[in-house]
């Protein structure tokens, strides 16, 4: 069992989870992630590893409440328990010396994208870190970011911080007038998309970190299987992170759809049984 | 015993093919101890017993059958539970047509079937456990004679850990998944192996003292050298493990899976269940399955108890190589599943969101024998045609899991990614690293792994009592 330590909801239906997994706090590495299962009914779900202490053996994910079982987690407290953490999985980011670095995060991306930061920054690289949301509250971790960021350019749809509009304009002011060497990209898929879009144009090579439906998270399944240079990739063994100028990203998008009705009957039936609780 | 010796196997009762196939409970319902005393009275008590040397596992067949015509099954289980540690599970999945059951000297005769060996075996662990007196736990007293980490929970890895267990060895088992069992949890299905019964032989194999530690896999959550600091001798038992694709057009559109992930979200995430348990599967009404072994088989029924209209499995080859167990292909066949033989898929086609809506299938004609002996399937040119469907599963094999191999370079492969392993004791190419099973030999039988896990479980102590005597006389 995976007690949790700490939990804060910090944003609208986002939270912030400080869980016991003294296996996967001691092995893990920045981009990997860790397959959660809730409850003995429950479903596996991946979920990218935000943070890791060893001295206390617990990790730390954020999440949004989106579906049955994150509505599920959301519910659970301090002191509770997870029935299942299974992890570090997949294959780390690579941490070197790249030169110039940009991080662009989105979402609860950002909490993948953040022990990125930090570890590339350790090494010596210099990072510029792109945030994005739709508004100034959904851009969460900007002070945790900014302590490891050289720059830190904020975007938001409604201009309520920073840059008004997309990752990608913040990408552009970032990269404008220097040479980049790598950069990353994690978030909503559609952004992922375009801020590989963006790279491809600016001739920036970027990592991206897919999230496509998971079952056992071990190579066994072949459930996430993903499009990549035209060639079939498992995104749990093989990534998560990919070349995201070669990524197909209609296939990763219309694979995400695949469980959408059973998903909304899961959830709908889960939030009455909550209600009638109540 | 009298002189005259039934023909045919005394008749099992089953559950009928049109209720069955709405429900994913047990169809083989078991012998009543009437009729496993009746089916006993069958063997002829061979000397030579040829049944045995048929068994991976050399349980005394002639043995254990005689104990139990004589009502004593006590005994009867005794005898099994000396030669495996999973009798429930082998009297169920076992190949017997082609291992005991294959050489039993009663079916070499005109018009006589052989015993029905499995069918017994499965009655004697069934009663036993239903008589409701637990197994007496094998507490060991005193030092271990050492430690050992088994890497796997499945048929290799539990047989090894509760033969190691039974020696007086120290045992973990370390599964990646949330439960234990490995390819019994996740891919034989309930109608042919009920998952209460899979749990109740890993409880017998816990009660000898074996540990197990499930949501851990070793390579990430633990690594092999921190392993091989801890234990005297680590077993490699991860089964073969990666789901192997065609490769042709359209693998990535919705609604294609591989078995392996169709039968874990039925087996073990209990989608079928949906939705109680939170996995969803699609319930899909027309559905082809590619290939011609025991896990098409598994997947094509399971889509059936889904409610499929039609289900139809194509093989490239004919039903005399088809590898499934003739069991699993008359219960099929009964269940109204269709066969296209001499057929390939070529193209999985799409529809305008991306789910598929076809299979473009081509005939295939047998040409000489491959280096599996059997007549390697040809493409008869022009001769492709469209099978309609809204969901293709593929089960045409396993590669090896690169989880653990990524995470340990030492290790030597084989051409096909497969650790290189004496045949006979297990051992890889590190010291003190052993291995078997389907990451040995790529996806084979239940029995066969169990049989490699047996022999594993020897050499290990072997080698273990060796270390020790050599550290002692130095």
């Amino acid at each position: 069992m995976h007690t949790i330590l700490e939990k804060k909801l910090i944003a609208p239906n986002e939270y912030d989870m400080w869980v016991e997994a003294p296996k996967v706090a001691s092995h893990a590495k920045p981009g990997q992630f860790v397959v959660v299962r809730p409850t003995s009914k429950g479903e596996r779900i991946p979920l990218t590893i935000a943070d890791y202490d060893l001295k206390r053996g617990s990790i730390r994910f954020i999440f949004q409440a989106v579906g049955k079982t994150t509505h599920q987690m959301a519910r659970f407290e301090v002191g509770d328990s997870l029935s299942d953490v299974l992890g570090p999985l997949g294959r780390p980011s690579e941490i070197k010396k790249w030169g110039t670095v940009m991080l662009v995060g989105g979402g609860v991306g950002i909490a993948a994208l953040f022990p990125i930061l930090r570890e590339l920054k350790r090494v010596g690289n210099y990072t510029i870190t792109v945030l994005g949301g739709r508004s100034s509250e959904l851009v969460i971790m900007k002070d945790e970011c900014r302590r490891y960021s050289d720059e830190l350019i904020i975007t938001t749809d409604d201009g309520s911080e920073g840059i008004k509009g997309v990752v990608t304009e913040g990408m552009k002011v970032a990269s404008e007038g220097r040479k980049i060497n790598q950069a990353w990209a994690i978030g909503p898929t559609i952004m992922m998309k375009f801020a590989s879009l963006a790279a491809k144009e600016m001739g920036i090579p970027i990592w991206v970190s897919l999230n496509p439906i998971m079952v056992d998270g071990t190579g066994m399944c072949g459930g996430c299987r993903v499009e990549v240079g035209g060639e079939v990739r498992f995104a749990c063994v093989d990534g998560p992170e990919f070349d995201g100028w070669a990524v197909n990203w209609d296939v990763l998008m219309r694979r995400l759809q695949q469980y959408k009705d059973e998903e909304k009957l899961s959830l709908e039936q889960y939030m009455a049984e909550v209600e009638s609780a109540l | 015993m009298s002189p005259k010796v039934r023909q045919k196997k005394v008749p099992i009762a089953e559950q009928k093919p049109e209720e069955r196939i709405r429900n994913f409970d047990e169809v083989c319902l078991g012998y009543t101890m009437e009729e496993a005393i009746e089916e006993g009275m069958r063997c002829l008590q061979c000397k030579n017993a040829p049944c045995v040397a048929g068994c991976p596992v050399t349980i005394d067949i002639p043995g254990f059958i005689k104990a139990l015509r004589e009502g004593n099954i006590d005994e009867s289980w005794k005898i099994l539970k000396n030669a495996t540690n999973l009798p429930a599970v082998c009297g169920r999945v076992c190949p017997q047509e082609t291992q005991c059951e294959g050489v039993c000297t009663l079916g070499r005769g005109k018009d006589f079937e052989p015993v029905a060996i499995g069918k017994l075996e499965r009655f004697v662990a069934d009663w036993k456990a239903s008589s409701g007196d637990a197994p007496a736990p094998a507490v060991r007293r005193g030092e271990p004679k050492g430690k050992v980490a088994i890497v796997g929970s499945g048929p290799a890895g539990l047989t090894a850990a509760g033969d190691l267990a039974k020696m007086g060895y120290r045992v973990k088992v370390y599964e990646a998944l949330h439960e234990p069992g490995g390819v019994l949890m996740y891919g034989i299905p309930e109608f042919r192996l009920p998952k209460t019964i899979v749990r109740r032989e890993i409880e017998n194999i816990k009660l000898l003292g074996v540990e197990v530690e499930v949501d851990t896999a070793v390579g990430r959550s633990v690594t092999i050298e921190e392993l091989r600091s801890e234990y005297d001798a680590v077993f490699i038992g991860t089964g073969a493990g990666t789901p192997r694709f065609i490769g042709i057009p359209g693998t990535t559109l919705n609604g294609v899976y591989s078995a392996s992930e169709f039968l874990t979200r039925v087996n073990l995430m209990h989608a079928y269940r949906f939705p109680e348990y939170d996995t969803p599967i699609k319930r899909l009404k027309n559905v082809v399955v590619v290939g011609g072994g025991n896990v098409a088989m598994d997947a094509a029924r399971s889509a059936l108890r889904l409610g499929a209209e039609r289900v139809t499995v194509a093989y490239r080859r004919t039903q005399a190589e088809m590898p499934a167990r003739v069991e699993e292909y008359h219960h099929a066949v009964e269940e109204g599943i269709e066969f296209r033989w001499l057929t390939n898929p070529v193209e999985y086609v799409g529809d305008e969101r991306g789910w598929v809506k076809a299979v473009r299938c081509i005939r295939m004609e047998l040409g000489e024998p491959d280096e599996s002996g059997r007549r390697r399937p040809i493409p008869v040119q022009g001769s492709e045609f469209l099978l309609e469907a809204d969901g293709a599963i593929e089960a045409i094999g396993q590669g090896s899991n690169k989880v653990l191999l990524d995470a340990f370079p030492e290790l030597k492969l084989n051409r096909h990614g497969y650790i290189v392993a004496d045949p006979e004791t297990g051992a890889t190419s590190v010291e003190g690293v052993f291995a078997g099973g389907d990451i040995v030999t790529g996806a084979a039988t239940v029995i066969l792994a169990m049989g490699a896990g047996k022999n594993v479980a020897k050499a290990i102590d072997e080698y273990i009592s060796a270390k020790r005597l050599r550290a002692a006389s130095r």
